[in-house]
């Protein structure tokens, strides 16, 4: 694909955004290293790190095979009580448009819903992503998962 | 139950010298919590307070905890570390607000008294009073209202705290062995913070720090350490316990040939094979322990945790917030003179711990499993006799000894 045009940039994103939250929300882990390109970088990180620069993140990955991996422990390795998310995605921003990349800001809130159907607010921040439209597909060549508190209730297990 | 006499009130008797049966009471009873914030925090014991990389700068500061009292730990103009309650002397509002700051002054939000870095109260708003009227009387004496100091030390470029001026100094509280080994993961040169995050668990505290030391559960419950063959028990290395009981260190030696036989007939998840990772450059390091232990968990007790899993070092800081809830405040942290491809190399090898750890995931709801199951049946007890009843270093894993130190020390602080 060309060099997309604002309004372009703006509706591949939020089509990707869309696509992605669903996969994750319907709970189908296995395809979402088909998100990302290949190398890819994927990081859940908080707003406190973030600004201070560090570069350690909760969850780090430089490639899709780490993204698999990252499902199959998610899937048949940790053990935790079994529950599921709703992502609520704002519009994206486009921050930047640099030939067949696209540099977008989106905000997002994560509910966890667990077994027993409680449901609460586990975590809000913003998708920094930079989108790689050059392929077949958009897929995201860097995912930035900055939430906005550096606490996790119980723990993190499906990405975010 | 073994090991109890039922009371009438249905509260089983724990016998003098018992480390091994410990009644679920100890994790949900709201007196003993309210009597542990007292004997065990504001006791003769070290609370880990902050890295001294946290204050790089004097005027630095840090807030932190002692059990649920808020502390503030400052780098005076001296470049000396003292610690304070983070509570203003005038009506005991909160000084510092923000977790970490940068101040010439400490300056109240309430009334805006001001002290020095060194707790003294400098200045009080209107002193004397307004248009020459009210004000503080004659005899009120500003030397006499400084912040309330508490003890500090520092050590391996940690800083603890204690509210008890008769706790024994830092090395003879940790004792040689625990001394060893957090000079060995640590002390090679300036620590460098790499991250943070927080971990809430819905459990008591103690369940966590027993967590810590409960090396049998270690490779059952994280199966992905199990499966590549990272840690098994039948591998070389051991466990140190303190002599107070409180501190331990567990050590392995990693060997991928020995001790997969006896997995193999126990008949728990952990058998599991034929599991491998697509990017195995997640589980690259590099050598920079020169002694041949990839892994080292070491506790402090009653606040302290020390990590080290080839290039992943983090410093662990246990908070309890209520009974019933924990805060577990991860650090990550690499060296000054880090090259980048170590820092890069130990933020790969992070993706093993924190709350989205590979291996420490499972910490963060395995108490709470604990918490839930013992509700309304606080009669019954737990047992903790895997290698015997004894409290005593051993060169074997198949233990549960460093959590039966634990019950030594607690028991002794807390007169149960
Ligand atoms: S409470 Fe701090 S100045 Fe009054
Ligand atoms: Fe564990």
């Amino acid at each position: 694909m060309s060099s997309p045009d604002p309004l372009q940039a703006k509706l591949l994103a939020d089509d990707l955004l869309a696509r992605y939250v669903r996969c994750l929300d319907d709970g189908d882990l296995a395809a979402w290293p088909g998100f990302f390109t290949d190398p890819c970088i994927y990081r859940v990180t908080h707003r406190a790190d973030d600004r201070a620069g560090y570069e350690n993140a909760l969850i780090f990955a430089d490639s899709r095979g780490m993204l698999r991996d990252r499902v199959n422990a998610v899937e048949n390795v940790s053990v935790y009580e079994p529950h599921g998310y709703r992502h609520i995605v704002g519009a994206s921003l486009i921050e930047k448009v640099d030939g067949t990349l696209i540099d977008a800001s989106t905000s997002f809130l994560v509910a966890r819903i667990m077994q027993d159907g409680e449901t609460s607010v586990f975590a809000t921040g913003v998708y920094r992503d930079r989108i790689d439209i050059s392929g077949d597909e958009p897929l995201f060549a860097e995912k930035i998962a900055v939430m906005d508190s550096e606490r996790v209730d119980t723990l993190l297990a499906i990405p975010l | 139950m073994e090991g109890f006499d039922l009371v009438p009130e249905a509260r089983p008797i724990w016998r003098d010298g018992d480390y091994s049966h410990i009644p679920f009471w100890v994790y949900s009873d709201a007196a003993n919590y309210e009597a542990e914030l007292r004997n065990i925090y504001k006791g003769p014991v070290w609370n880990y307070l902050c890295l001294a990389a946290e204050l790089p700068g004097n005027g630095d500061y840090k807030t932190t905890k002692i059990g649920e009292t808020p502390v503030l730990v400052v780098r005076g103009e001296d470049g000396v570390v003292r610690g304070f309650l983070n509570r203003c002397s005038h009506r005991g509002a909160l000084l510092c607000l923000e977790p970490r700051g940068s101040v010439k002054r400490l300056t109240c939000v309430y009334h805006a008294w001001s002290y020095d870095l060194e707790g003294n109260l400098k200045n009080v708003a209107f002193e004397d009073g307004a248009d020459g009227r009210g004000g503080m009387p004659d005899d009120f004496d500003k030397s006499r209202h400084g912040l309330r100091p508490i003890e500090v030390t520092e050590f391996c470029g940690l800083v603890f705290g204690s509210f008890d001026p008769k706790v024994p100094d830092i090395e003879t509280y940790l004792g040689p062995e625990s001394v060893r080994f957090l000079k060995r993961a640590l002390g090679k040169a300036p620590l460098k913070l790499i991250g943070r995050s927080t971990q809430v668990m819905h459990n008591n505290w103690k369940l966590y720090l027993e967590n810590v030391k409960d090396v049998y559960h270690a490779t059952i419950l994280h199966l992905f350490f199990t499966r590549f063959r990272l840690n098994r028990l039948g591998h070389e290395g051991g466990i140190i316990v303190s002599e107070s009981g409180g501190h331990h260190v567990s050590y392995s030696k990693m060997d991928a040939e020995r001790g997969n036989q006896d997995y193999a007939s126990q008949d728990i998840r952990s058998t599991g094979e034929g599991f491998s990772l697509n990017d195995p450059s997640l589980l690259d390091s590099i050598d920079e322990w020169e002694d041949g232990i990839t892994v080292q968990i070491q506790s402090v007790f009653p606040s302290l945790v020390i990590q080290v899993i080839q290039n992943s070092i983090a410093v662990r800081q246990i908070l309890p917030t209520a009974v019933d809830r924990t805060d577990l405040n991860w650090n990550f942290v690499g060296f000054e003179g880090d090259s980048e491809e170590m820092t890069r190399t130990r933020v790969k090898l992070n993706n093993l711990v924190g709350p989205s750890g590979y291996i420490s995931l499972e910490d963060g709801a395995i108490g709470g499993f604990v918490q839930r199951a013992i509700r309304g049946v606080e009669e019954d007890s737990g047992v903790v006799r895997m290698g015997g009843d004894d409290v005593t270093t051993v060169d074997y894993r198949a233990t549960e000894t460093s959590v039966r130190g634990f019950w030594k020390m607690y028991r002794g602080l807390m007169g149960v």
